[in-house]
């Protein structure tokens, strides 16, 4: 099909045959009226809807974290526990680990096997970084007697951020079986949009940690008088 | 090894549960024999176990919805008969067992007869009245009813082995916490939910995808019929509540399993958050299930007062302004927890307004039977007896809106009689008349109608009988969930609610009659055009059943209810008027046991969790890992229908359609 | 339809255009892809540093800190929404935009709803453990 006949917009008494196939092109942009779109516009669509509704699931620990982090039951609270260069250094990890998967995008938009194995790689390595500092911190935090039993508000501060943890690792476990894929399949269309998925994923996921560095170890270790 | 697993889980001593514990299980082995020793084994494993068709996962979702309601109202008969015998007397369900009872009622019939008829209507229906092939994402639409069928599985399993929950049908702490309640029962209630809210989730995003980006050719938004706007509407609901749902269910597994404190009474948990964040889910559901309904009942009364709906685009801004404003409303369920007047009264006022674009909805059902030719067919019957029994619902619910009035009467049975008034008037009726319009449909042949209507008006008079009495007795001040009582004013209406739902019964008895009557005569019954009901929208174009692939041309859409003026011109002229396209061969997407054998291992890792036998359950998790991987490397996803099998397929239904035509005019 | 050697533009989140068929295409280069994202790359570290630095420092108002640092968070993940998502005001894009508009209205709702409405019950119930030693 060229390039023109994907942009003309359909004429609903067009003679001729009608595109019978599931994933026929989309003849007319915009409102959706030109018949089913692509397969890539679909599953790139349907793993948004996922990703906001997991924003949502984020959204009811971080209100269930707001609500509870005051009660320390007599615990430590947020300022004596965070230790902002280890964030830094776990942002730094996980902001990287977005750009070499924007990389290994374009290394797939290239079809260069080698680009996008490296890509990957550098992208699982940062985001294992990322993970074990994270444990590094909970570990600590466990042996000083702060662990998620301690109180309400360590409860939820282990559940926000570990949930977030958790949906890394997930991604790491994706991410090997992405590149085992890749390397196995090479750059067919379907592995190319579940990769897509993976990105939409991972970015997201960076996006998250943004609301959860800004709010939970910033703005929770202010002084008590500058909390709002 | 076996976790806390012993023999004791098995309620020998106990002959209630025993008794129906040994009668859901001596039925699933008779089924299973039968089928078995019929030989279909083979046939339900290839055309339907692993089938990733919108119409026959519909079909099942229906059937598990139909199969639960049975457990779930022999609930409702039980708690209706203990009530009427248990004044100043024991009755005769201890309170541990009647406790179990009113919660599994709750949760069965929300989670496992409402959500999965709804689900399964719309499954059906939308990609059919889209003029598409299949949902968005088939394989997905698999799992999703799998892991919803697994999650009542747990449930059931809860009834054999162990307990069930003792809370309510949402189970708030303290007492669902592990202090309150050491037993399984609330961990079957919440992984049953987990398991199948994973389900419903995916099965939402299905369907938000499939109407906002797999229309047929021409139909724009405002082309859409009303039940796909109702139930993307009810789909984003789902997609925006649920996980809600998810964490919160979460936290409290984690308050059980780990000793967190989230609503725990030491180490500064706050209990009143649960009941925040569960009804911040719990009220959006509550629309999830009914939207579906109200685009039913808009099919339904087009149809049959012959007539197109009236005042398309307000059903459609009515539609979106509920889907906002539903999660503007939640705090009107727990007014007497002590929020202050300031923030009762914003969500009373916005509880009050909400009834505004329902109320919308209802004239515009009215005006469109006006001037119509009204046919009272048993899916009409439904729709009218919604109308009715619906407005009073949601009279009551205004009533309950004003915080004041509520202080009175929350949790009294006043407030169980409303909540029934709307859903069975609104979410069960709308079910039943979806089911009565698309069973032709869905298997070629039309259900009886005789016993139908009769069926109707059992169920309309039997939730009257049933229900007036507890609006009686609320405003009386009986509370909820009581299991003996001695005041004698109340004894005589519960008698009478009693006897509703014997008359209830009777309306179930009814229809399964009416199905297998249906059944056995149905070669009679054949539709062989596909359209019993002169339908409107583009469902109703297909042969039925329809084949596979539904259409074998996409339809080009140019105009609102596109079928009815083809049909209408094609009746003028005597002969169809769309002519034989050009064949082409169609790929479709292949059967899967991935569902099937995904919801196997959910099940076993449930179970295991709630009996905490760990090992197993992470063998469990890495089978499902492993299923993942298996799934996503296959080669071979789609499957090609031939050219000359799609001829022969429509051109039968099509000299049906044209048989019928040169029969009308004569 | 897409071709093997079609370029195919990485994580585009669900746009309406056809594949490769805007005239855009012709203009996507590898090269002009990759300044995107290191624009993108720089704008987030940029932001990332001055909330570290801005709560690090006492050059903003102190009662105002909480709400600055809340404003570079939105704007970072703005910049991620546009620059690693192409979510774009492109009409192709309206769905995205209306998903995305809608999830945002969904998580405010959730999250100063139960902050209003737990910060009201809060004040009106006894504290837990006088609640418990009254129990006893």
């Amino acid at each position: 099909m060229t390039a023109e006949a994907l942009r003309a917009p359909a004429d609903p008494y067009r003679p001729g045959p009608q595109t019978t196939a599931m994933d026929a092109p989309s003849q007319v942009t915009g409102h959706g009226a030109g018949g089913p779109a692509p397969k890539r516009i679909i599953v790139g669509y349907g793993f948004w809807i996922f990703l906001l509704s997991d924003v949502i699931m984020f959204s009811s620990l971080f209100a269930a974290y707001a609500v509870l982090f005051k009660n320390t039951a007599g615990g430590p609270a947020a300022q004596q526990l965070f230790d902002l260069r280890n964030t830094a250094a776990e942002t730094a990890c996980l902001l990287g680990s977005t750009f070499t998967c924007a990389m290994a995008s374009l290394a797939v938009g290239e079809r260069s096997q080698k680009w996008t194995q490296l890509a990957l790689l550098a992208t699982g390595l940062l985001g294992l970084a990322f993970i074990s500092l994270e444990l590094r911190e909970f570990t600590s935090l466990v042996a000083r007697g702060a662990g998620p039993t301690r109180s309400a508000f360590l409860s939820s501060f282990f559940t926000l951020v570990g949930c977030h943890g958790a949906h890394v690792t997930a991604g790491l476990l994706w991410l090997g079986t992405m590149m085992a894929q890749f390397y196995a399949k090479g750059f067919r269309e379907n592995i190319r949009h579940r990769f897509l998925c993976f990105s939409l994923f991972w970015h997201a996921l960076d996006i998250i940690w943004v609301a959860i560095f800004s709010l939970v170890y910033l703005v929770g270790t202010l002084p008590s008088e500058l909390l709002p | 090894m076996l976790g806390k697993l012993t023999w004791q889980a098995i309620p020998l001593g106990q002959p209630i549960p025993f008794a129906a514990g040994a009668f859901v299980v001596f039925g699933m082995c008779a089924v299973l024999i039968w089928v078995t020793a019929k030989g279909y084994v083979p046939y339900l494993w290839r055309e339907w176990i692993t089938s990733v068709d919108h119409k026959r996962i519909g079909i099942m979702y229906c059937l598990l919805a139909s199969v639960m309601l049975l457990r779930g109202f022999s609930d409702a008969l039980m708690m209706r008969s203990q009530q009427a015998l248990a004044f100043h007397a024991a009755g005769y369900l201890p309170p541990e067992h009647y406790d179990q009872i009113f919660s599994a009622h709750g949760m069965i019939m929300i989670f496992f007869v409402a959500m999965p008829f709804v689900i399964g209507l719309m499954n059906f229906a939308v990609p059919l009245q889209l003029g598409v092939r299949d949902v968005a994402f088939p394989t997905l639409n698999a799992v999703s009813f799998w892991l919803t069928a697994a999650g009542a599985l747990l449930v059931n399993l809860s009834l054999v082995i162990g307990e069930f929950a003792r809370t309510g049908w949402l189970p708030y702490p303290p007492l669902s916490e592990l202090t309150y309640s050491p037993g399984v029962g609330v961990d079957y209630y919440l992984w049953a939910l987990q398991i199948s809210g994973v389900g419903t989730l995916m099965a939402g995003i299905n369907m938000v995808t499939t109407i906002l980006k797999m229309r047929a050719p021409g139909m724009s938004y405002m082309r859409m019929p009303v039940f796909c706007w109702t139930s993307l509407a009810s789909s984003l609901l789902i997609v925006a509540a649920f996980p809600i749902l998810t964490a919160t269910l979460g936290m409290l597994l984690l308050d059980r399993y780990v000793g967190f404190h989230f609503f725990t009474n030491e180490a500064g948990g706050n209990a009143m958050m649960f009941m925040n964040l569960i009804w911040a889910w719990g009220h959006p559901e509550v629309y999830i299930l009914v939207l579906p309904a109200f685009g039913v009942f808009s099919e339904v009364v087009s149809t049959f007062s012959g007539k197109p709906l009236f005042g398309y685009r307000s059903m459609v801004m009515a539609t979106m302004a509920i889907c906002i404003l539903s999660f503007s409303v939640w705090l009107h369920h727990f007014f007497t927890m002590g929020a202050g007047a300031d923030v009762n009264g914003f969500f009373g006022i916005a509880s009050m307004l909400i009834a505004i674009p329902t109320g919308v909805k209802i004239y515009n059902w009215l005006f469109t039977m006006y001037g119509g030719r009204v046919r009272f067919s048993s899916p009409m019957l439904w729709a009218v007896g919604f109308m009715v029994t619906f407005v009073i619902g949601g009279m009551t619910g205004v009533l309950l809106a004003v915080p004041p009035a509520d202080f009175v009467l929350h949790n009294s049975l006043f407030l169980v009689a409303h909540f029934h008034n709307v859903i069975i008037g609104g979410v069960l009726f709308g079910a039943f008349a979806g089911y009565s319009y698309w069973f032709p449909k869905a298997f070629g042949f039309t259900l009886d109608e005789r016993l139908g209507k009769a069926a109707f008006w059992c169920w309309f008079l039997g939730f009257y009988v049933a229900f007036v009495p507890l609006y009686v007795v609320g405003l009386e001040g009986m509370t909820r969930r009581m299991q003996h009582y001695d005041r004698p004013e109340w004894y005589p209406w519960l008698l009478v609610a009693g006897l509703g739902a014997l008359i209830i019964l009777c309306g179930i008895a009814l229809q399964i009659a009416q199905l297998t009557i249906s059944i056995r005569s149905r070669e009679r019954r054949r539709e062989p055009t596909g359209d019993p009901w002169d339908g409107r929208n583009l469902e109703w174009a297909t042969a039925s059943p329809p084949p596979v692939f539904n259409f074998a041309v996409l339809p080009i859409i140019a105009d609102e209810e596109s079928y009815w003026g083809i049909k209408q011109r094609a009746r003028e002229q005597m002969r169809l008027v769309t002519p034989e396209p050009q064949y082409q061969p169609i790929e479709m997407p292949r059967n899967s046991p991935v569902g099937f054998i995904t919801a196997f291992f959910a099940v076993i890792t449930g179970f295991c969790l709630i009996w905490h036998i760990w090992w197993l359950v992470v063998l469990g998790l890495i089978c499902a890992y492993i299923t993942f991987v298996v799934f996503a490397w296959r080669d071979d996803s789609e499957f090609v229908i031939p050219a000359e099998e799609v001829a022969r397929i429509d051109r039968a239904n099509r000299e049906a359609r044209a048989e019928y035509l040169r029969e009308f005019g004569r | 339809m897409t071709t093997e050697h079609e370029f195919d533009a990485g994580s585009n989140v669900g746009e309406d255009r056809a594949v490769g068929a805007e005239s855009a295409a012709a203009e996507r280069t590898l090269g002009k892809e990759f300044r995107a994202y290191a624009l993108g790359l720089a704008l987030a570290v940029a932001l990332t540093a001055a909330s570290f630095w801005v709560r690090g420092t006492h050059l903003v108002y102190g009662p105002s800190l909480a709400v600055a640092l809340l404003v570079l968070a939105v704007a970072q993940m703005g910049i991620h929404l546009i620059y690693f998502l192409h979510i774009t005001t492109d009409p192709d894009n309206t769905n995205n935009v209306l998903a995305l508009a809608f999830g945002v209205l969904i998580v405010c709702l959730i999250v100063f709803g139960s902050l209003w409405v737990m910060e009201h019950l809060n004040h009106n119930m006894v504290p837990t453990d006088e609640l418990m030693r009254m129990q006893r």
